[in-house]
C-alpha cells in the first residue's frame, strides 16, 4: 500500500469540442468534452487535464462554461490549461471548478508569473507545462530545448534546467511533453522524463507518445514518472482507463482500481 | 420539516465550488458558500475547508472573524468538517511559511515531509532502490487505514483510496483522536475525529465514490 501511480486522460479542446491532433496538425474529433470526461470519471480516472486549444479570446467564455459543466460532474481533480497569462485568468479558471491550472507559454514569457500564482494559489494548483524537443546530434550528450505555440517555435531554453527552475519558483507539478513523441504513438521519450524527473523533488507527469499500454507503465518504470497522461488511446476507444490501470497493476505498479 | 443547510466557509482561498457541487450531487440540502457570519450561524452543519499557504489562511481566517466563530461552531455542537488546511488551521502551530499559529483547537502540529527524518530516510531509500525519491507535495491518491469506527466511515472499506494533494501532515498530541491513519514514507494522520468535528487531510471532494459517501455520510452525520 502506497501512493498510487495516476493516469491523466487529457482533452485537448478546440471551440467546445475534445479533438487530438498528430504532431499538432490533423485534428480528429473525439466527442464533446463533458460527456467525454464523465466517461473516464466512470472509467476510474485519477485526474483529469483539459487543455484548451482555441485560439481567439472569444471562445474563452466557451471554454470557461465547459469547465464549469465538467466540475459539476466529476468528482476528481481537473487540470485546466491554454491561454493562462495572467492571475486573472487563474482565478476565473479556479471560480469555474478547476483544482489546477497548467502554465505554459506565460511561464516562459516571464517565470516570475509561476512565483506570483504560487504565491497567491498555493503551489498546489500551479502545474508548469513543458513543450521540449530534442535539440542534441547523434553524438553529442542529449539536449531538450523548451517549445512554444504549439510546438512550433524555439526558445533556446534547456528543458531540464528550465524544469528545475520551475520548481523553485513554485510549481507544484510539472507537465512534460515531448514534442518529438507527440501523436507518433512510440511511447514517452523515456530519456528525457528521466532527466527531469532526476532533477526536481515535485510529481512529474509524462506526455506525449502513447500509443499502447505498455508505453504507460514504461513512462512509470523506466522514466521515474508519478503519472502518465495519454489522450487519443482512451478518445478512440482503443484502451479504458481501467484496461489501462489493469495492465499497469500487472507490471507490478501501484494504482488505483 | 424545513430542509437542512449546510455551510461552507468562505475565505477567498482556493477552489470551494467543488466541494459544494460534490455536497449537492450527495444530498438534499440547502449549500451555502459563504462568509457570512449569520448564515454560518444559523447552519445545520459546518464545512472548513482550505487550500493554499497556512499563512495566508490563517490570515484571511482571523481577519474575517472566522477564528472566533468557527471555535463558536465548534462549541455549539453541530457536525463540523474540516478540510486539508482547514483541518490544519485547527492545531496549535504549523512550521509552514516559517511558522504560523493556529487555532488551536486541537493540541498538535503541522510538520512538513521534507524536515522529516523518517521520511528523507525513505526518500534516500526510494531512490536508491527504485531510482526515484518521494516527491513532496505527496500528491495522488494513497490508502486510508480507519483507525477508528466512526458514522463518517460508513459504507466506506478499510484502506480506501483517499485523494491527497499537501506539503505539510497533521501531528496530534492525543493519538486517539486519529480517525485514519496514512503512509507516504512515514506514517501521518490522514484523519481527526473528536466529538462533533471530523477532519481530514485528504479532499473527499475530490475523492470519487469514496469521497463522495464520506460527505453523504457527513450530511447525515447525528453527533449527539
Amino acid at each position: 500500500m502506497s501512493l498510487a501511480k495516476r493516469i491523466i486522460p487529457c482533452l485537448d479542446v478546440d471551440k467546445g469540442r475534445v479533438v487530438k491532433g498528430v504532431q499538432f496538425v490533423d485534428i480528429r474529433d473525439a466527442g464533446d468534452p463533458v460527456e467525454v470526461a464523465r466517461r473516464y470519471n466512470d472509467e476510474g480516472a485519477d485526474e483529469l487535464t483539459f487543455l484548451d486549444i482555441t485560439a481567439s479570446h472569444e471562445d474563452r467564455d466557451t471554454t470557461v462554461h465547459t469547465v464549469e459543466q465538467i466540475a459539476a460532474q466529476v468528482f476528481i481533480p481537473l487540470t485546466v490549461g491554454g491561454g493562462i497569462r495572467e492571475l486573472k485568468d487563474i482565478r476565473t479558471m479556479l471560480n469555474a471548478g478547476a483544482d489546477k491550472v497548467s502554465i505554459n507559454s506565460a511561464a516562459v514569457k516571464n517565470p516570475e508569473f509561476v512565483r506570483q500564482a504560487s504565491e497567491k494559489f498555493g503551489a498546489q494548483c500551479i502545474v508548469v507545462a513543458i513543450d521540449a524537443r530534442k535539440v542534441s546530434g547523434d553524438h553529442e550528450p542529449a539536449r531538450w530545448e523548451i517549445f512554444t505555440h504549439g510546438g512550433r517555435k524555439p526558445t533556446g531554453i534547456d528543458a531540464v534546467e528550465w524544469a528545475a527552475k520551475m520548481a523553485a519558483y513554485g510549481a507544484g507539478e510539472i507537465l512534460l511533453t515531448s514534442m518529438d513523441c507527440d501523436g507518433t504513438k512510440n511511447g514517452f521519450d523515456i530519456e528525457l522524463t528521466r532527466a527531469v524527473s532526476d532533477v526536481v523533488s515535485i510529481p512529474v507527469i509524462a506526455s506525449g507518445g502513447v500509443g499502447n499500454l505498455d508505453h504507460l507503465a514504461d513512462g512509470v518504470e523506466h522514466a521515474g514518472a508519478d503519472a502518465v497522461l495519454a489522450a487519443s488511446i482512451f478518445h478512440f476507444g482503443e484502451y479504458t482507463v481501467r484496461e489501462a490501470k489493469e495492465h499497469m497493476q500487472m507490471r507490478g505498479i501501484e494504482v488505483r482500481l | 420539516m424545513s430542509r437542512q443547510q449546510i455551510a461552507v466557509i468562505d475565505y477567498g482561498m482556493g477552489n470551494l465550488h467543488s466541494v459544494a457541487s460534490a455536497l449537492q450531487h450527495v444530498c438534499d440540502a440547502d449549500i451555502a458558500v459563504t462568509s457570512d457570519h449569520h448564515i454560518v450561524k444559523r447552519a445545520d452543519r459546518v464545512i472548513f475547508p482550505g487550500v493554499g499557504a497556512i499563512r495566508d489562511c490563517m490570515a484571511e481566517i482571523r481577519r474575517l472573524g472566522f477564528d472566533i466563530l468557527v471555535k463558536q461552531e465548534i462549541a455549539s455542537g453541530k457536525p463540523v468538517l474540516a478540510i486539508c488546511v482547514g483541518m490544519q488551521a485547527l492545531m496549535q502551530h504549523s512550521e509552514e511559511n516559517g511558522g504560523v499559529e493556529g487555532l488551536a483547537h486541537f493540541d498538535g502540529t503541522v510538520d512538513s515531509f521534507s524536515g522529516n527524518g523518517v521520511f528523507k530516510t525513505a526518500s534516500l531509500h526510494a531512490k536508491a532502490h527504485e531510482g526515484v525519491q518521494l516527491k513532496v507535495p505527496h500528491m495522488g491518491w494513497n490508502n486510508v487505514a480507519q483507525t477508528q469506527d466512526h458514522a463518517l466511515w460508513r459504507g466506506i472499506a478499510d484502506n480506501s483510496r483517499f485523494y491527497f494533494v499537501h506539503s505539510y501532515f497533521v501531528a496530534p498530541s492525543n493519538s486517539l483522536i486519529e480517525a485514519g491513519r496514512c503512509s507516504y514514507g512515514v506514517e501521518f494522520t490522514a484523519s481527526i475525529a473528536q466529538a462533533n468535528v471530523f477532519a481530514t487531510q485528504f479532499h473527499p471532494e475530490k475523492s470519487h465514490k469514496v469521497g463522495l459517501r464520506l460527505l453523504q455520510n457527513f450530511a447525515k452525520w447525528r453527533c449527539e
